[in-house]
Parts: structure tokens; C-alpha cells; sequence
């Protein structure tokens, strides 16, 4: 039987893994926006659990609506991602120092 | 038992990709490895009764996020080497941070006293139910309005998306349609009124 305490550590664990993961990649964009689609299927984790193990459904709703938003923040990152390419030539977070002011 | 075997096998497989992710040289890679995560992800919401969205993560995931995650990473040429430089400069920062991160939720996880028991089962499923019509039934009647804010969303994203990264080029012949459409006959044909051409 898998208990509700087997998956939300599953998701606790992959949560820290991607936290190290933005704090190991600081640099790198790409990654960093992979390590977000990470963080966000450990959130995933706890809602789709707790809804299975209460019983209502209304948890699994908030997934559906996660995806949608995680859909629509990735092709945006994404597009932000290669004009900043194109104007920069790079994608190292220390070099964004424009807007410093 | 079968279902413990099968939980820590796909566990330990979500596991060591989640660090292949995190550490790999070659951004390649680490996509590569994303989309593994994801698939086992599903797998595992397949085994605690989930199926709607595991084959949502699927199709969604794996099928459109991803494949524009290695668009974008084909797309770009990145120096890896260089954008690494400081790869093992905030390691230890990375280290502790997890550590206290999951020091955290598996302390609340754990604690007795917020009335949580982790030590049950799942929810005993209806016979008869489906998880897919269960999650229809919310979606189009409680939570009507939000399904249409998020198609809306998602249509703002599309348009952001296509604005964003279009790009005029400079020296490209285009139509101008609505130009075209508003000309009249007047602009295009000049009548000339001259006298006769005498014949020598």
C-alpha cells in the first residue's frame, strides 16, 4: 500500500532537488526555468496525493490548472528566453545587468 | 507489495533523473532527463488512481512543453563552458539549502500533532466511478469559470509568445494588403491631355 507519507516525501525530495537545482545553476537560464517546471511538478505531487487521500477531487482541478499556467509560463519564458539571445548573444544571468539603473 | 515495488522502482527512477537534470553539462541532457521525470511522474500518479492526469502530464509535458524546451535548446547555440564557470562556487549553498528543505516538510509531514495521517491508504474509489468523469464534472460545472480564465491564458500566452519572438527583417518585399485593397483607379491611371504629334 502506498501511504500518503510515501508521496509527499517523494515530492519533498524533488522539491529540495530542484531548489539545489536553481541554487547549482544560477547562471544558466534554461535550466533554471526547467528547474521552476520541476518545482511545480513537486507541488503537483502533494496536490494530486492529498486529493487522492481525502477523496475529493477538487485537488486534481488545481493540477489541471497548474499545468495550464506552467504551459503558458514556460512559452512565454521561452520567447523571453531567445529574444534575450538574440540581443545578448548569451544567456548567463550576470550579464542581464541593464536594468540595474 | 507489488504496488511498494513498483512505487520505489519508478521513485528511484524520478530520483536520478531529478539529478541528472540538476548537474548534467549538456542543456541536451538535462531536457532529456526533464522528460523522464516527467513519464515516471506519471507512472506514478497512475499507481495512486490519478489516470486523468497522468496521461494529461503526458500529452502536455512531454508531448508540447518539452519538445519547445529542446526547439528553444537547438535554437540557441550556448556556450556551456562558460555559462558553467560557477558551477561549483554556490554547490555548498545548494547542499545546505536542500537539507533544510527537506528537514522542513518531512518534519511536517511526520509531526503527529497537525492531525495528518500519513500512514493511511488512498481514498476507497467508487465502484463503478471514473476518474475522468469525476474531474470533467468539477471542471464544467463547479469550476466552470475558471476553465474559461485559464483558455483565456492560455490564449494571451500564444499571442505574447508569437509577438514577442516575431521579427521584422529589414529589405524583405511584403504585401501591404490593405493598401492594396484601398487603392483606386484614380492614384494608379493619369490621363494626359497633349497635343497631336505632327508627322515629319
Amino acid at each position: 500500500m502506498i501511504t500518503l507519507g510515501h508521496m509527499l516525501t517523494l515530492s519533498a525530495l524533488l522539491f529540495a532537488l530542484s531548489v539545489a537545482g536553481i541554487f547549482i545553476n544560477r547562471k544558466n537560464v534554461l535550466l533554471l526555468l526547467m528547474c521552476i517546471e520541476l518545482l511545480l511538478l513537486a507541488v503537483n505531487f502533494n496536490f494530486v496525493a492529498f486529493s487522492r487521500y481525502l477523496g475529493q477531487i477538487d485537488g486534481q482541478v488545481f493540477v489541471f490548472f497548474i499545468l495550464t499556467v506552467a504551459a503558458a509560463e514556460s512559452a512565454i519564458g521561452l520567447a523571453i528566453l531567445v529574444v534575450l539571445f538574440r540581443e545578448r548573444k548569451s544567456i548567463n544571468v550576470e550579464e542581464l545587468n541593464r536594468l540595474r539603473g | 507489495m507489488f504496488v511498494e515495488v513498483l512505487f520505489y522502482a519508478f521513485a528511484a527512477v524520478l530520483m536520478a533523473a531529478g539529478v541528472t537534470v540538476i548537474t548534467s553539462r549538456n542543456p541536451v541532457y538535462s531536457a532529456l532527463s526533464l522528460v523522464v521525470c516527467f513519464v515516471t511522474s506519471a507512472a506514478l500518479w497512475l499507481l495512486i488512481e490519478a489516470e486523468f492526469l497522468a496521461i494529461v502530464l503526458v500529452l502536455v509535458y512531454v508531448g508540447a512543453v518539452m519538445v519547445l524546451f529542446l526547439f528553444v535548446v537547438m535554437m540557441l547555440n550556448i556556450d556551456v563552458e562558460k555559462v558553467r564557470s560557477g558551477f561549483t562556487r554556490h554547490a555548498w549553498l545548494g547542499v545546505v539549502v536542500t537539507l533544510v528543505v527537506i528537514a522542513e516538510i518531512v518534519g511536517v509531514i511526520y509531526a503527529r500533532r497537525l492531525g495528518i495521517d500519513a500512514t493511511r491508504g488512498a481514498a476507497p474509489l467508487v465502484p463503478g466511478s471514473s476518474n475522468t468523469a469525476e474531474l470533467g464534472v468539477a471542471l464544467f460545472t463547479r469550476y466552470a469559470y475558471p476553465v474559461e480564465l485559464a483558455a483565456m491564458l492560455l490564449l494571451v500566452a500564444i499571442v505574447a509568445a508569437i509577438a514577442l519572438t516575431m521579427r521584422k527583417r529589414r529589405g524583405l518585399k511584403v504585401q501591404n494588403i490593405s493598401a492594396q485593397v484601398a487603392v483606386r483607379a484614380s492614384e494608379r491611371v493619369r490621363i494626359v491631355k497633349m497635343d497631336a504629334e505632327r508627322r515629319s
